[in-house]
């Protein structure tokens, strides 16, 4: 049942066409000064590779515990709690204390704020007592649009620099990725899509509804506690990286489905994971070197990733 | 057996179960019947920890159901709730497969590809086995999650309303499986709208009204026509059908 002898041709083919993707991304134009621009292109790659799968895994697992396909962690507001988190930390601390706090440590501290309070927060919203869907994710998206409120009230309250700083952290770029956050990020992502790819049988217990999953014996609330803390990891790291992303997880999700040609969630995260990666790396390659707009990328999948949410909706795929 | 000793249960304000003590016979055909709302569902999603419990204790097999570990439980009980509803897309197949679980966790081995083709073959699924769920009817998707329930194969089988989306063919096959399972050693209980299937075919009946325990005992005991009458508040006769009761209530 897990074995990846069974990957599907799809995702085959995407991988293909992920490492032509790539080398082309790297190598095409490389130009005289190749030692310079090499490294720079690698950094960036490396980031589009673990965004990709940090938004694409925790868009799986957030879609599976709250038994919806049209959810992202971001729509229901998981980042709004990092951006308010690195508010908090600028109010604090002051622009200069912020900017001068070691990236590990820093990092480490917010990802445990997060999973503390992601549980708190959304665990009770998507526990037990959960069955109305429609209810949970009103209750949701007003608490995600109640956290960013909050961290730009904060923001607003701060002097112009702390603002200056609090406003790059939440805007989305590709090009802002910080390289010595990156390895960092590589290794909480990697272990992170680890430990999805070692539940995806359970998750795929979990998706039959609780009443069947705790039937089978399934541990299920916890499973769905830990999922959570997942999800809020992948998202820090995700929002950390390149800001928040509120709708790339739901194009991305929504098309590995039909893609993965299974329900079951191994080859969905691999499939998943595979296309964000490609649909990043691509789309940077046409915006950055074809049409010389180096920043556009991010507004124009959020934008295509907000028209598939509508789409979505209007076809009554909300359960 | 199954033992319920002094469980109260109840939701908000409502009182939905008062003071149960039973015991369900292992090795039978146990119904359960009573009017809408008297806690039948309840009563069997406590049993199988579904709900959690709130007063009283439960045993199943001689395993407390408040502490027993997960597993060991869905390697003793199976359930098939009342509404179920699953979020994947899956085939029949697939979601049979998935009664495995508590023997397999993650890993099937041939004997339990036997197991799924049997339970498929007992619920008459051979052909709709690469149906997707929601390609099917109600009374074929109510087969498909008996079908998962029966491979799960455990000592007990918990039913709740199996037969409410059934055509008159397909409830008679279900409780013949289900009396070869008895007569196999495996122990029924499940939860009966239509008295004369318990009538007919179970061995112990369990009457609830108004979340309490009106009558228990063999069919003959729990179908005179004063308790049915007091149990369904309304009027019915009781007949005699090749030695068993027979409920004339539709006249
Ligand atoms: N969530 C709930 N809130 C309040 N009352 C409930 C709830 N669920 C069930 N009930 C009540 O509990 C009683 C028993 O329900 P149930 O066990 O499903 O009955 P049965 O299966 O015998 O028809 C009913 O009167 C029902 O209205
Ligand atoms: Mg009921």
């Amino acid at each position: 049942m897990t074995s990846v002898g069974r990957l599907p041709w799809p995702g085959l083919w995407l991988m293909l066409a992920l490492l032509m993707v790539g080398a082309v991304y790297l190598l095409a134009g490389l130009g005289p000064r190749a030692d310079v621009v090499l490294p720079l292109r690698a950094t960036r790659l490396a980031g589009m590779v673990v965004l990709g799968v940090a938004i694409a895994v925790a868009t799986v697992l957030f879609q599976t515990v709250s038994r919806n396909r049209i959810l992202t962690p971001q729509i229901m507001g998981v980042d709004a709690l990092y951006i308010l988190l690195q508010t908090g930390l600028v109010l604090v601390l002051g622009p200069v204390g912020f900017a001068t706090l070691p990236v590990a440590g820093k990092f480490t501290l917010e990802l445990v704020v997060m999973v503390l309070a992601a549980l708190a927060l959304f665990g009770t919203l998507l526990g037990r007592g959960s069955q109305d869907v429609a209810r949970m994710i009103l209750t949701g998206v007003i608490l995600g649009i109640l956290l960013r409120s909050l961290a730009n009230l904060i923001a607003r309250l701060m002097d112009p620099n702390a603002f200056a700083v609090v406003q790059a952290e939440s805007v989305v770029s590709l090009t802002r990725l910080d390289a010595g956050l990156l390895p960092f990020a590589a290794a909480v992502t990697g272990l992170a899509a680890g430990l999805a790819v070692w539940l995806a049988p359970r998750l795929d217990v979990a998706a039959l509804g609780r009443e069947t999953a705790v039937a089978l014996g399934l541990r299920h609330d916890g499973l769905v506690m830990l999922a959570l803390a997942l999800v809020a990891v992948l998202v820090a790291v995700a929002t950390a990286l390149v800001g928040p992303l509120t709708f790339l997880g739901l194009i991305v999700v929504a098309l590995a489905r039909p893609l993965a040609g299974s329900a079951r969630h191994l080859p969905l995260l691999i499939t998943a994971s595979v296309l964000a990666v490609l649909m990043l790396v691509a789309g940077q390659l046409v915006f950055e070197r074809v049409l010389r707009l180096q920043s556009a990328l991010p507004a124009v999948l959020e934008g295509a990733g907000g028209v598939a949410f509508l789409w979505l909706l209007l076809k009554g795929r909300i359960r | 057996m199954i033992a319920v000793s002094d469980v109260h249960h109840h939701i908000g304000q409502a009182q939905i179960l008062r003071d149960i003590t039973l015991t369900l016979p292992a090795g039978k055909i146990t119904a359960l019947i009573g009017p809408n709302g008297a806690g039948k569902s309840t009563l069997l999603s406590l049993v199988a920890r579904l709900t959690p419990l709130q007063q009283g204790q439960i045993t199943v097999a001689g395993l407390d159901v408040q502490r027993a570990p997960s597993r060991e439980l869905a390697r003793t009980m199976a359930i098939l709730p009342q509404n179920v509803a699953v979020f994947s897309r899956l085939r029949v197949r697939e979601l049979v497969a998935f009664g495995r679980w508590p023997h397999h966790q993650g890993r099937p081995g041939p004997q339990d590809a036997a197991k799924v083709a049997a339970a498929l073959h007992d619920m008459g699924l051979d052909d709709l086995s690469h149906r997707f769920l929601d390609q099917l009817s109600g009374g074929q998707r109510q087969r498909a999650h008996l079908a998962m329930a029966l491979a799960q194969d455990t000592p007990w089988l918990l039913l709740d309303e199996p037969l409410a989306a059934l055509d008159m063919a397909h409830a008679r096959a279900l409780m013949q499986t289900l009396a070869r399972l008895r007569d196999s050693g495996k122990s029924i209980v499940m939860v009966l709208h239509e008295v004369n299937y318990a009538a007919a075919w179970a061995d112990h009946v369990v009457a609830l009204k108004a979340g309490r325990v009106l009558a228990h005992g063999t069919p003959e005991t729990v179908f005179a026509p004063d308790v049915l009458g007091a149990l369904y508040d309304t009027r019915l006769r009781v007949i005699r059908q090749d030695g068993r009761p027979l409920v004339l209530h539709h006249l």
